[in-house]
């Protein structure tokens, strides 16, 4: 994967968020630097849910924080709404935070121990000045309703109160009560069981449909993934492998990357005897010194010398399904190795 | 290291008599708190033979990593209620104190735990940890003990082990570090492994590589395993029977096959149920269990799980149902109404007709007020 290339953007379907490009690059001294994400690009359409799945380490929460400005990044641009916003500085770029939030992973330390709920969950309309108190804490109320929490017993107490569940309820509230147009979802049910797994899952469905909400979700699961996304982008050191509709992807993965995360997942059937031998073996290599051309030849069974001297870019091997890969598992449809950007109809 | 071997030896005990390695029996924990008495694991008996793997499933707070503590003999000594029976390689070791247990740990029965990067010390090199017991139990020298370690982490798939083994736990990866806490749970070759979680904190590609190492180890060791997860996926695979426990109980126990083939017990079935499956498709709405594990210190009379069962009948609330033996050789369940019968039917139906909000959630998915609780 390793790839870049922008065959899979769909400009002709006015998306609310457009990254091209994008690159997050930290210094670490000696003139050396983490290579986060390098050259990724992207397209998320209005109401629809983007999952971006990856191991530890492939920049998927570092691409979320970036669509953020939570750093800046590096290079590359971020269209939002029509806006460019990676070159807003200060009043102009705290009046687009509203349009996006965030959800993130571990639900108790996202919320301050020390205040109470109601008043977490409240603070983003009091910073923005909207409403008068009543207003406020009628607003609060509704939204506390709305996760699932009882808001009369709920408004006064702390987060030590709730178990992880609850807090992430609390934490979608607290996202929802400024009617945002995007939220990001930074592995919001990693750290939760499966029986609250689940209901999380389907209150964010139902969080945006009754909010009219557009979704980043970023998780390391495909599972979970591929049961809350429209479109599913898969990332490895920095760089996308792989965008499909996720019933695509889930049947006939193109990368060799994507086929090993899927068969990773342990299935909840006895007579699916799991493979023995390890799909992919290895460990992440460092982002400091990525492998050269393909990012992941250095773990692929089908790496080929090529892989090595040039990096693959974006191409189509089905209806909305592109790879970056030079020997993918499905046969592309298109056979030009330039980066058009126009072969998509 | 000059400390000599612990001279205290575990004696035989009247009534010590198992012919499985773990055989444990009745077993009560509970804490002394200052809220109440909270009965985190309440009444568990089951046994482990060499070679087979047993996995132990449920929610946090069913009380699995309480259970493998106290078999292991982990927890603190105060403020702690034991009843019932552990015996181990036809040995009681029941209670037994630290001195005791010096003998058992690491060499008879080792453990791994959750979190590869607590459960190492940070300040010593991953060799000398692991060299700990080897020189400890086996009397071996430093040099000796330092090829044995290296022959370990190449076991264990570390590559470049003679340089990885002068490092620290820092400078490794997560999964790394699990393959070393692994390394030296194996290093002086235990009858029983205690695996806690062993892949909750690790990526599912990672995961799979260290179930795999666990499964290949076992194979070629010979060892007991007892793998506990929150994870139904993780278990179905790789265990030969399962117990499910909720609210300190075992709520059903089965061969893994059977389990997943016939399952009696409506929490089971809830929990496989929640599980986002690869084969659906997406935005398939995930069925869920409202609510949440039951208080043990005030727990709910009749079944623990009647709260939240969409099956739940008067007397499930008044009479707590037995573990009873299922038709399949080896498989208990405890509920008045199991699944897939007749009166489950009938009790669903009834259910659905009195629009209990827990049985409507399986459904039509669940409305948002789901886990609504104060």
């Amino acid at each position: 994967m390793a790839g870049s290339g922008t065959a899979h953007l769909r400009a002709d379907l006015d998306p609310l968020i457009r990254v091209e490009h994008l690159t997050v690059e930290f210094p670490v001294g000696n003139g050396l630097k983490v290579h986060a994400v390098s050259d990724i690009s992207f397209d998320v359409l209005e109401g629809e849910t983007l999952g971006l799945v990856g191991e530890s380490g492939c920049g998927k929460s570092t691409t979320g924080r970036a669509l953020m400005q939570l750093p800046p990044p590096t290079a590359g641009s971020v269209v939002f709404d029509g806006r460019e916003i990676t070159k807003l500085k200060g009043d102009d770029l705290r009046r687009i935070r509203p349009e996006m939030q965030m959800i993130f992973q571990d639900p108790i330390s996202s919320l301050n121990p020390r205040r109470k709920i109601g008043d977490v969950v409240g603070e983003p309309l009091a910073i923005w000045g909207r409403g008068d108190e009543k207003e406020r804490t009628e607003l609060v109320d509704r939204v506390l309703a709305s996760v699932g929490l009882d808001p009369e017993v709920s408004r006064s107490k702390r987060a030590h109160e709730f178990s992880g569940g609850q807090c992430q309820r609390i934490s979608i509230a607290r996202a929802l009560v400024l009617d945002p147009k995007v939220i990001i979802c930074d592995e919001p049910v990693s750290a939760l069981d499966v029986s609250v797994q689940a209901q999380i899952l389907n209150l964010l469905e139902d969080m945006k449909a009754a909010y009219g909400l557009t979704l980043v979700f970023i998780a390391h699961d495909l599972a979970v993934v591929k049961n809350v996304s429209d479109r599913v982008a898969v990332m490895y050191l920095g760089k996308m492998c792989e965008v499909a509709r996720p019933d695509e992807l889930y049947e006939a993965p193109a990368h060799p990357y994507t086929e090993a995360l899927l068969t990773s997942i342990p299935v909840p059937d006895p007579s699916v005897r799991p493979d023995e031998l390890d799909i992919i073996s290895g460990e992440l290599p460092s982002p400091i010194a990525p492998p050269s051309g393909c990012r992941f030849r250095t773990r692929c069974p089908r790496a080929e010398a090529r892989c090595a001297e040039l990096e693959p870019i974006m191409r189509q091997v089905g209806d909305d399904h592109w790879v970056a890969c030079h020997f993918p598992l499905v046969p592309v449809i298109d056979d030009l190795d330039s980066d058009t950007g126009t072969l998509h109809a | 290291m000059s400390r000599r071997r612990s001279v205290t030896t575990l004696e035989a005990r009247a009534g010590a008599e198992s012919s499985h390695l773990l055989e444990v029996r009745d077993l009560k924990t509970h804490f002394i708190t200052a809220r109440g008495r909270v009965r985190a694991v309440d009444g568990v008996s089951f046994t482990l033979d060499r070679g087979k793997t047993l996995g132990i499933v449920g929610e946090s707070g069913s009380g699995k990593t309480v259970l493998s503590r106290s078999v292991m003999n982990l927890l603190p000594r105060n403020n702690v209620v034991r009843e019932g029976q552990i015996l181990f390689d036809g040995r009681d070791i029941t209670g037994a104190d630290n001195a005791a247990m010096r003998s058992v740990w690491g060499i008879h029965m080792a453990m791994v735990f959750q979190d590869p990067m607590t459960s190492l010390n940070p300040v010593v090199k991953i060799g000398r940890q692991i060299t700990e017991s080897l020189r400890f139990h086996l009397d071996m020298d430093k040099k000796e003990a330092r090829e044995t370690a290296i022959a370990l982490l190449r076991s264990v798939n570390i590559p470049e082990p003679q340089k990885r083994v002068d490092e620290y736990p820092h400078q490794l990866s997560g999964g790394m570090r699990q393959r070393v806490t692994i390394a030296i749970a194996l290093a002086c070759g235990p009858k029983l492994l205690m695996a806690d979680e062993p892949t909750t904190a690790l990526d599912v590609t990672v995961q799979a590589q260290i179930l795999n190492l666990l499964a290949r180890q076992q194979r070629e060791r010979d060892m007991g395993m007892v793998l506990v997860t929150h994870d139904l996926g993780v278990v179905a695979g790789r265990t030969d029977e399962i117990i499910v426990m909720y609210g300190g109980k075992v709520v059903e126990k089965a061969p893994t096959a059977v389990l997943f083939r016939d399952m009696k017990m409506p929490y089971t079935e809830a929990l496989v149920r929640s599980i986002p499956k690869l084969e659906n498709h997406s935005h398939t709405r995930l069925r869920v269990i409202g609510g949440r594990p039951p208080d043990l210190i005030n727990p709910p009379t009749g079944c623990n799980f009647s709260p939240r069962c969409p099956y739940a009948q008067p007397k499930c609330q008044e009479e707590e149902p037995p573990l009873v033996d299922a038709a399949a050789p080896g498989h208990q369940f405890a509920c008045w109404y199991p699944v897939g019968t007749p009166e489950n039917r009938e009790a669903f139906e009834r259910n659905v007709a009195a629009k209990l909000p827990q049985t409507l959630v399986t459904i039509d998915g669940a409305v948002v007020g789901a886990g609504m609780e104060s």
